[in-house]
């Protein structure tokens, strides 16, 4: 057992270098890209009351969610899963802007079992949310910048899914389903198991026309299946027809602005469906079961902290992305330069010189083993000529 | 119906009864073996496709190459994935074959009323979900086969496990009492591929659903 003290929990995995430094640069260049597009960083807490993290989100996180009693209150805390309701609750509660508001985040959260994301239970959260503006426009904003994070950070042949939960959602409001009817319904579509949709349906009170358009979703996916929508899902009511023009004027914007990328649609595919209240969006690659990063429209979760405000926003696994993309590759090629252990004060000045410029110098611990070489260094300091100079490593 | 493949595509399907009801269905598609499992040792199969792969693992393995997107597509009781939870994947065609039913059994007019069952099973979730919905109270002992021992030696009142033809329930005394689920084979399908691999898994798709409406209208 003495020997077992260094493992860590399934799910937690640490950083050595130099991936830590390298996964570093890419968070910095994130985070720099987000900003010259007006997002601004917020950081929300680590831990929070129980109920202010799982509202809005409901039952999707709760599961999900490490909890802990708070000895000063007595009240349940909670060790965020997710940090899209943290960045909503800035917004509604504590910004007040009347204007639209870009807000970015990056942040280790934690869940209580692995899922979607590379089977983490630690991933290191990083995305964007803005908030007041209900349209087609920051929904492609937001979809772009996604696609932007995978680019930056060496990911290829990416294929983007796109569907609506608002097709669901009306067709379950139009046919009267109750709470649990629509709840078994939505389990079944998202397994596409036909059978049980069909066994289910059977038993439904509703019309054969609602029948057929429910047991349509499941196969209303691929390139083609808005046009096919459209056919299908024709007796459908306003809300169903409003949810699909808009997800073809969503699709059209972004197979202009990024002709090269394979669209999928998915128009039963309903991730997030509790949370969601209009376009969804996930992006996926060869080689990885699940999806890498996700991302929609969620209008009403701010309603609970005091102002319903129009939201989207997308959020993706920084370690996971780093891991699949070719930032991970980049060897940092900074020169290292190792300095004799000495106080002499014009050596410290030159080494103080050279580190204000950029470079990485080294100092030598008396009685230390290994050279330079050992050190990672290619330049030493010498004294030569009565200067400190760098010269070559032997 | 001949099929053409322009992506690599991965086939779990699990050796025995599953391998062989599959093979005619892929036939239809036009999907051929070149080894045969039973005598072959390799796990990875060509196929008459240079494309088309087959992996041979163990049924209660399958949905899970195929959720993590080691196999792209594979074939599954419905018994394994009520177990898995089915989580990650589409199920989208039920293959009519290797069906059975999942069922609670017992020893003939035992009388075991008025007390705390011990039901012995391999399918620990599906039976806790049933008698959690029935609102009894029970205790769950998980077996990993011969289920049908635990009642005779007094290590469970109950168990809950497949029953195909009920003989050999019957050669052990013991008599099926409720009918949890029927259970069949189902087509799974990776999640990620259904979307990048999208025309070829549809077409593919499409051939089985012919072979299985053909077997069924036979």
């Amino acid at each position: 057992m003495q020997n077992e003290r260094w493992i860590l929990p399934d799910g937690i995995e640490e950083m050595l270098p130099p991936q830590a430094q390298m996964l570093e640069q890419l968070r910095r260049d994130l985070l720099d890209h987000y900003k010259s597009w007006g997002y601004q960083l917020v950081m929300p807490p680590f831990i929070e009351f129980l109920d202010a993290l799982l509202t809005g989100t409901g039952s999707d996180l709760d599961l999900h969610t490490f909890k802990l009693t708070d000895q000063v209150t007595g009240r349940q805390l909670g060790i965020r899963a997710d940090i899209t309701p943290q960045a909503a609750r800035m917004d509604a509660h504590q910004l007040r802007c009347d204007h639209p508001s870009r807000l970015c985040y990056m942040g280790t959260v934690l869940r209580t079992r692995p899922d979607g994301f590379a089977s983490s239970r630690s991933p290191l959260q990083i995305g964007a949310e803005l908030y007041g503006h209900a349209g087609i426009e920051s929904d492609v904003e937001i979809l772009s910048l996604m696609i932007d994070t995978l680019v930056m950070s060496g990911v290829k042949d990416i294929h983007l899914d796109l569907g609506h939960v608002g097709l669901y959602r009306g067709l379950a409001q139009e046919a009267g389903l109750n709470e649990a009817q629509e709840a078994v319904l939505f389990e079944a579509l998202q397994r596409k198991a036909e059978t049980e949709i069909n066994t289910l349906l059977a038993t439904f009170d509703i019309t054969t026309k609602q029948r057929d358009m429910f047991a349509s979703l499941a196969s209303l996916n691929g390139n083609d299946a808005i046009e096919r929508a459209h056919l299908l899902l024709a007796a459908a009511g306003d809300e169903v027809k409003q949810a699909l023009n808009y997800l073809q004027s969503v699709a059209e914007r972004v197979k202009q602005r990024l002709p090269e990328l394979p669209l999928h649609f998915d128009l039963a595919e309903l991730r997030g469906y509790h949370f969601h209240t209009g376009v969804v969006f996930a992006a996926f690659v060869p080689g990885q079961g699940q999806e890498i990063a996700r991302g929609g429209r969620y209008d009403a979760i701010g309603e609970v902290f005091g102002r319903a405000r129009p939201a989207t926003g997308f959020s993706a696994d920084l370690k996971q992305l780093f891991q699949l993309g070719s930032a991970a590759g980049k060897i940092p090629s900074e020169e290292r330069i190792l300095a004799p252990a000495s106080e002499e004060p014009a050596l410290q000045q030159k080494i103080a010189a050279l580190r204000a410029e950029g470079f990485c110098v080294i100092s030598t611990l008396p009685g230390q083993s290994g050279g330079a070489a050992e050190m990672g260094c290619s330049k030493v300091l010498e004294f030569i000529e009565g200067v400190w100079q760098l010269a070559d490593a032997e | 119906m001949s099929m053409t493949f322009d992506t690599p595509i991965t086939i779990a399907l699990s050796k025995g009864r599953i391998f062989e009801q599959t093979l005619p269905l892929l036939a239809h598609a036009g999907i051929e073996a070149v080894d045969d499992p039973e005598t072959s040792r390799k796990l990875i199969l060509d196929t008459n496709h240079e494309m088309v792969k087959f992996v041979l693992i163990r049924a209660t393995d399958v949905p899970t190459y195929v959720q993590y997107g080691a196999a792209d597509l594979g074939v599954a009781g419905k018994d394994i994935l009520l177990e898995h939870g089915g989580e990650g994947l589409y199920e989208p065609l039920d293959l009519n074959i290797a069906r059975c039913r999942l069922m609670v059994a017992g020893v003939k007019d035992a009388d075991i009323s008025g007390r705390r069952l011990r039901i012995a099973t391999k399918y620990v979730n599906s039976a806790r979900a049933y008698y959690a919905a029935k609102g009894q109270q029970v205790d769950i002992i998980k077996l990993y086969g011969s289920m049908e021992l635990a009642p005779l030696v007094g290590l469970s009142d109950l168990i809950v496990d497949l029953v195909e033809s009920g003989n050999t329930l019957k050669a052990n005394g013991l008599v099926p009492l409720e009918h949890i689920a029927d259970i069949s084979s189902r087509l799974v399908i990776n999640k990620a591929a259904w979307k990048m691999k999208h025309r070829t898994l549809m077409q593919l798709q499409e051939a089985l659903r012919e072979a299985v409406e053909k077997d069924r209208g036979e």
